[in-house]
């Protein structure tokens, strides 16, 4: 095994590019696991710990640049506003010490099904920064998630950054565990709002092959809520509504048994969050939108 | 490889480091501070926390290679550099006052503990109550006054995290001491004698300034 | 009702600081606050090798062929060594049946059973050179439950058994049965107004203590060798370690290294035979530590168990009968199965008062992972579904489910299923109306920061499922019986060395015991009785190790009973001794030293009246006592095959809980909100620690009603959660407050009075949880642990 630690960003893509079997490292909290119980042997470990602008985000006018690495504390302390359905996610990551470390670039590369930060990302609506010394490129985040646990990334590509979209309307992430802390998903759920388009966007972790989003009910929703005028009324969603919504988001998942839990459990578990996602979110915007007026 | 770096305020270098061992082997095999214990090296019970740069870390996570040039302090450490942040009030990095070689001495410290070392240290202090002549951070006091300690296989982990918590938040809630602490699995206490210590840490720590 | 007794009184040393009724605090605590302790992974040797063990991969097979040709030609690597390598024919171990193979011997029996050893310069070294040894299988079927154990034909877990249980089973692959039969339950049920039935299921929980198994050995000059150790028994583990090595027990030298948790986990030997083994192959000094995947598959786990119980009742509340049948999976091997079932048969109606009992306990061999100790033993299981049983059955007859208990509860003089009288106060009505009368924690708790939820305290935690929507608040009780000690015949006694001489101007004592120190702070304590039988301040506790006589086992709730009983016992012949020193020197100076009760008191002699009579450091001058002594308590005898009669135990411990859990009805989550316990401790020796080991054990007994279970595949046995990421122990955050109301009533046979501890709290948590659950579930809930999909219905 070689351990290659490169200075820089740029560093970082040539040592990729010579070593594309490299396993690029900056957490750990998925690597050394693997290395501490004998489950892998990398040729290469590449450390990115040293390329200081991964640990770093820029806040722009419609999106967040989120470097790689920045560590789920940092997104839960300074990025509740811009990005609160990750910011509600990071802070489910595994515990304080795994927070301190882990960062959203670690949850795309491994790609795990169970990654807290997919749902999130999928309902925010993001995109992947993908950079080789071929060059750079954005991945949207519905074309990243390949496989059970593969994504679109090339061998020599190392990922950047993810671009986020700053909330326009309220966002809710949840996720059930068998233990109140430190516990990976048996699944998960992320529900943004979307009022300046008028469209509602989801997430659904651990409960298929890969990170999916619930697109028949985010369509269903979206004309529910433009046909009863709900955006500009801010009336209740009715139950109906709400039941039909977390109803296709049960029917979006194609979940596996496992010792975490059993298929049955998590179709039923996504529509429970689906349902109080959907409450929360929904009478939050009514609640914004009161103030607004008040204001007004 | 080699593999540089500070530890409880001391520069210390390990040779021939095997390029897939964790910081906690390191720690542990080669440079003689087995106080960061190795319970499940998965990063789900915090026994083995560490600060790394100030910030609290699993340290099995952690790949050797990682810690290259960076500041490490375990609980070997812990009483000094709490003594350290109280004189130079205002510091919470962790980092802004060590490196001056002060740090606990290293000299002294072996590779890990000779044999029939294990309890011949403990028969040594056998009566002394309270650890008199011993220098200890408040957590570590408050650990040993409030009971909080049995096998103390989980204490070295829960006091660099109790430590840290209440250098960020001095009078925590409990559910502030609960979630600061969810990191670190303890299968002796039942928690309560933790709360209660941690409890008693932030009292005395709040009485003393 | 049941209240009789008092705290026990005591005269020498009362005033001696820092003796027996004090909250001293750990001698070990300093150092294990500073990481000074050294654990037994923490011990280094110049020149010293790591050992790595190869485990089989599949639950059973015979092995074709095992090649380690290519491991042993690996650079770093010193010795393989297989079945065909041990030194002598002594080639199995085990605690009560040697059934255990030191390595595989052409069979492998469970999923993980070591195969080869290897030792080598570097662990990563080890590890690749274990995994370069080819063992060639060829699989067998799996008996995995009692169907496929019994099954007409059933492949033989161990054939050409002889162990002395054989004689009274049923079927070679039952390892030990136990029926309890008194009055006649048949006849009885028949009176029966209220007649409940109910088949319940117990999981296989894990100690999951925090310091996996390790230690050290060094090869000696002598040819023997020294071993560094976390156990809770040297000598049980010398007794099964030296055969092996072909080694008089004097040449193994065992020190007790510091332990990280033990809870029966280390009541087996788990890898000190194989260090020495390989430490006497290489000459060098060999240390073996297992990482958390090789722990699950290292010790030996509670017994997953099936229940199938009858209880009966009149109209106005008393109970008729219980019909009972408990079946332990014991796994591979023997382990301590056999007491377990003794356990689970003699204490299977619980602390009741019952006239007719049918009970029939059995431990299946299987080719799951083997069970044995793990704290309440057999006890646990059996409360789980007698106190589920006894809910019901309360709702049959249509009282309240803590009077119904209450009106059924045993009382000192009441008589066991096992024809024993019970003869030391047994209050466990008064028990259950204490963890009834206290104060409730407020509805709505998780509001008490403010008007938003504080997701930290509902179910689901940090992880934002539910702000209140759903939740469901529940209330349990259960109360359970523990027996203290080994029972049945065995000759459990301790040993202690204590010493008093004069060092640096002041009297000071000794105490050595070869007790295994696992954190339950049995160190403390004998450093409160010395000062307390010897009225001297400074204490010295010795490292437990070989070189005294054994302390017994660090379990069944015993040490402080037993080697505080030694240590107690020890002080007083020293005492009587330097009484005797000073008569001789002094006595004709005072007629007190004739006449009057004398004591020891703050480093002299004085007398019941308070009178000084001479100064400890005057009697003793350079003259050192020391006495060592063995102490056992009352005999127990061995319960009849047939009957189960029989004075099986030699003291109980009670223990009732009340839990208050809030559930999540739609996503099937729980938080526990309050685990409130009320025990009788017969004399707290250091009330801290007490209180410390009762919310201990209550959280283990939390942890099995809601998460922790080692999940078995039923097809091939093998284990699919060897991991703290899928076998969950609960966080800080899933464990509630834990108010104790702590009881003293003293228990006269026993030294102070008291009344073992540890275990009694694991029995009753788990029910009272369960209780709660259902409570506020309104389901029947028959399986402990509980799962989401078990409250949802998507199971």
């Amino acid at each position: 095994m070689d351990f290659l630690r490169p200075a820089s960003w740029e560093e970082a893509l040539a040592a990729k590019a010579e070593h594309p079997t490299a396993v690029p490292i900056a957490g750990g909290t998925d690597v050394m696991v693997e290395i501490n119980f004998d489950h892998r042997r990398p040729e290469y470990l590449l450390d990115l710990n040293r390329v200081g602008e991964l640990g770093e985000w820029e806040v722009g006018e419609s999106g967040v640049r989120l470097g790689a690495s920045v560590p789920y504390t940092r997104i839960m302390e300074n990025l509740r506003r811009e990005l609160p359905g990750l910011a509600l996610a990071s802070h489910t990551v595994a515990s304080p010490q795994i927070r301190n470390r882990g960062g959203v670039g670690g949850n795309l590369g491994t790609a795990s099904p169970a990654g807290d930060a997919h749902p999130a990302l999928l309902a925010a609506g993001a995109e992947v920064e993908a950079e080789s010394v071929r060059g750079s490129r954005l991945i949207p985040i519905d074309d990243f998630y390949t496989g059970v646990k593969r994504n679109a990334l090339a061998p020599d590509e190392l990922i950047r950054a993810v671009h986020i979209k700053k909330a326009d309307g309220p966002q809710q992430f949840s996720k059930v565990g068998t233990r109140n802390a430190m516990v990976i998903a048996v699944c998960a759920f992320g529900l943004a709002l979307h009022p300046e388009t008028r469209t509602v966007r989801t997430g659904i972790g651990s409960a298929a092959p890969t990170p999916v989003r619930a697109r028949a009910a985010e369509e269903f929703l979206a004309a529910a809520l433009d046909e009863g005028g709900f955006w500009d009324n801010g009336k209740i969603i009715t139950p109906s509504v709400a039941k039909q919504f977390a109803a296709l988001c049960s029917a979006a998942c194609n979940p596996i048994d496992d010792v975490r839990g059993t298929a049955g459990y998590r179709r039923h578990a996504v529509g429970v969050m689906a349902r109080r996602a959907l409450t929360w979110t929904w009478e939050s915007y009514r609640g914004a939108a009161a103030r607004t007026e008040g204001v007004a | 490889m080699r593999v540089s770096f500070t530890v409880n305020g001391r520069r210390q270098e390990a040779d021939d480091v095997w390029e897939g061992e964790s910081l906690l082997y390191v720690l542990r095999e080669r440079l003689g501070l087995p106080g960061s214990k190795n319970a499940c090296e998965q990063g789900e019970c915090g026994s083995c926390t560490v600060r790394l740069d100030g910030v609290p870390v699993c340290s099995c996570l952690v790949a050797a290679g990682q810690v290259e040039g960076r500041e490490v302090v375990t609980v070997e450490g812990l009483a000094d550099f709490a003594r350290r942040r109280a004189e130079h009030s205002g510091c919470t990095t962790g980092t802004c006052d060590s490196g001056d070689g002060e740090g606990i001495s290293l000299d002294e410290a072996q590779l890990g503990v000779p044999p029939g070392e294990a309890w011949g240290r403990a028969a040594k202090g056998q009566d002394s109550q309270t650890g008199e002549g011993v220098e200890l951070s408040p957590v570590q006091q408050a650990f040993i006054d409030a009971g909080a300690v049995q096998c103390g296989f989980c204490t070295p982990g829960l006091l660099i995290a109790a430590d840290e918590m209440l250098e960020r938040t001095p009078n925590p809630t409990d559910a502030d001491i609960r979630e600061a602490l969810s990191g670190n699995l303890c299968r002796c206490t039942g928690y309560e004698k933790i709360m209660d210590a941690v409890r008693l840490a932030a009292a005395r720590q709040s009485e003393a300034v | 009702m049941g209240t009789t007794g008092t705290p026990t009184n005591i005269t020498q040393g009362s005033g001696t600081r820092g003796g027996i009724g004090e909250s001293t605090l750990r001698p070990d605590g300093t150092l294990k606050v500073t990481g000074e302790f050294a654990y037994s992974s923490d011990m280094w040797h110049e020149d010293m090798l790591w050992g790595q063990i190869l485990r089989s991969t599949v639950a059973h097979a015979e092995i074709v062929s095992i090649d380690t040709a290519e491991a042993l030609a690996t650079p770093g690597v010193y010795a393989v060594m297989t079945y065909d390598d041990l030194p002598t024919d002594v080639r199995h171990y085990g605690l009560e049946i040697q059934d255990t193979p030191v390595l595989a011997h052409g069979k492998v029996r469970h999923h993980g059973e070591p195969v080869a050893i290897v030792a080598a310069d570097h662990p990563e070294t080890a590890r690749r050179a274990a995994a370069k040894i080819k063992v060639e299988y060829r699989e067998l079927p799996v008996i995995t439950d009692e169907a496929s154990a019994t099954a007409p034909g059933a492949v033989l877990v161990h054939e050409g058994r002889t162990d002395h249980h054989v004689g009274h089973v049923p079927h070679p692959n039952i390892l030990h049965r136990q029926p309890i039969v008194r009055g006649d339950a048949g006849a009885a049920a028949r009176r029966a107004d209220f007649v409940v039935r109910g088949e319940y299921t117990f999981g296989m929980q894990d100690q999951a203590f925090l310091g996996p198994e390790s230690g050290l050995a060094v090869p000696a000059e002598d040819g023997g060798v020294e071993l560094y150790i976390a156990t809770q028994w040297l000598h049980s583990d010398l007794r099964q370690i030296a055969p092996v090595l072909g080694l008089p027990e004097n040449k193994v030298r065992m020190t007790l290294s510091g332990v990280g948790g033990a809870f029966g986990g280390r009541e087996d030997l788990s890898m000190q035979i194989h260090a020495c083994l390989l430490a006497l192959r290489t000459g060098k000094p060999v240390k073996i530590v297992y990482n958390r995947f090789e722990s699950f598959f290292g010790h030996v786990h509670r017994h997953p168990a099936k229940l199938t119980y009858e209880h009966g009742a009149t109209k106005d509340g008393k109970l008729t009968h219980v019909k009972a049948r408990i079946v332990l999976d014991g796994g591979a091997y023997a382990s301590a199965s056999p007491a377990v079932v003794g356990n689970a048969s003699s204490l299977g109606v619980g602390p009741y008062v019952v006239d007719d009992v049918d009970i029939e306990a059995l431990a299946l061999y299987t080719n799951n992972p083997p069970c044995g100790a793990m704290r309440g033993f057999g006890a646990v299981q059996a409360c789980f579904a007698y106190e589920a049983q006894m809910d019901r059955l309360a709702d049959e007859v249509g009282m309240d489910r803590v009077e119904f208990r209450r009106l059924n509860a045993m009382e000192q003089g009441s008589l066991l299923p096992t024809g024993q009288r019970v003869d030391s106060p047994a209050p466990v009505a008064e028990l259950l109306r204490r963890v009834k009368a206290m104060p409730l924690p407020p509805e709505r708790q998780w509001l008490s920061a403010g008007e938003e939820a504080d997701v930290r305290q509902l179910p689901g935690g940090l992880s934002n499922t539910t702000h209140g929507e759903g939740v469901v608040r529940g209330i349990g009780y259960a109360v359970g019986i523990k027996n203290v000690g080994f029972s049945e015949g065995f000759d459990d006694y301790s040993t202690a060395r204590v010493r008093m001489e004069v060092v640096g101007g002041v009297p000071v004592a000794t105490v050595h015991t070869a007790m295994a120190e696992v954190g339950q702070g049995g160190v403390t304590v004998h450093a409160q009785i010395a000062r307390t039988e010897l009225g001297v301040a400074q204490v010295t506790i010795q490292p437990a190790d070989t070189r005294v006589g054994s302390a017994g086992s660090t379990s069944a709730s015993r040490q402080t009973y037993v080697t505080g009983g030694a240590v107690k016992n020890s002080c007083e012949l020293v005492r009587e001794k330097v009484l005797e020193i000073g008569r001789r020197k002094f006595g004709a100076y005072h007629p007190a030293w004739a006449t009057a009760e004398l004591l020891l008191e703050g480093g002299k002699v004085v007398t019941d009246g308070g009178e000084v009579l001479a100064d400890l450091t005057d009697v003793l001058e350079d003259e050192a006592v020391e006495v060592e002594a063995e102490w056992r308590h009352r005999p127990t005898e061995p319960f009849d095959l047939r009957t189960g009669q029989g004075n099986g135990h030699v003291q109980y411990s009670f223990a009732a809980h009340r839990a208050v859990v809030e559930v999540d009805t739609e996503l099937g989550l729980v938080k526990v909100v309050e685990l409130a316990c009320a025990q009788d401790v017969g004399k707290a020796l250091n009330p801290l620690s007490v209180v410390g080991q009762i919310q201990g054990g209550t959280t283990q007994g939390l942890g099995v009603a809601v998460m922790e279970e080692i999940i078995v595949d039923p097809r091939t046995a093998k284990v699919r959660n060897p991991s703290f990421t899928d076998y969950l122990i609960p966080t800080i955050l899933d464990t509630p407050t834990i108010p104790v109301d702590v009881l003293e009533l003293a228990d006269d046979h026993a030294p102070y009075g008291l009344r073992g501890v540890g275990e009694a709290p694991t029995l009753s948590s788990t029910p009272a949880v369960l209780a709660a659950i259902r409570n506020a579930t309104g389901l029947e809930l028959t399986r402990t642990p509980v799962r989401p999909e078990h409250l949802t219905g998507t199971a």
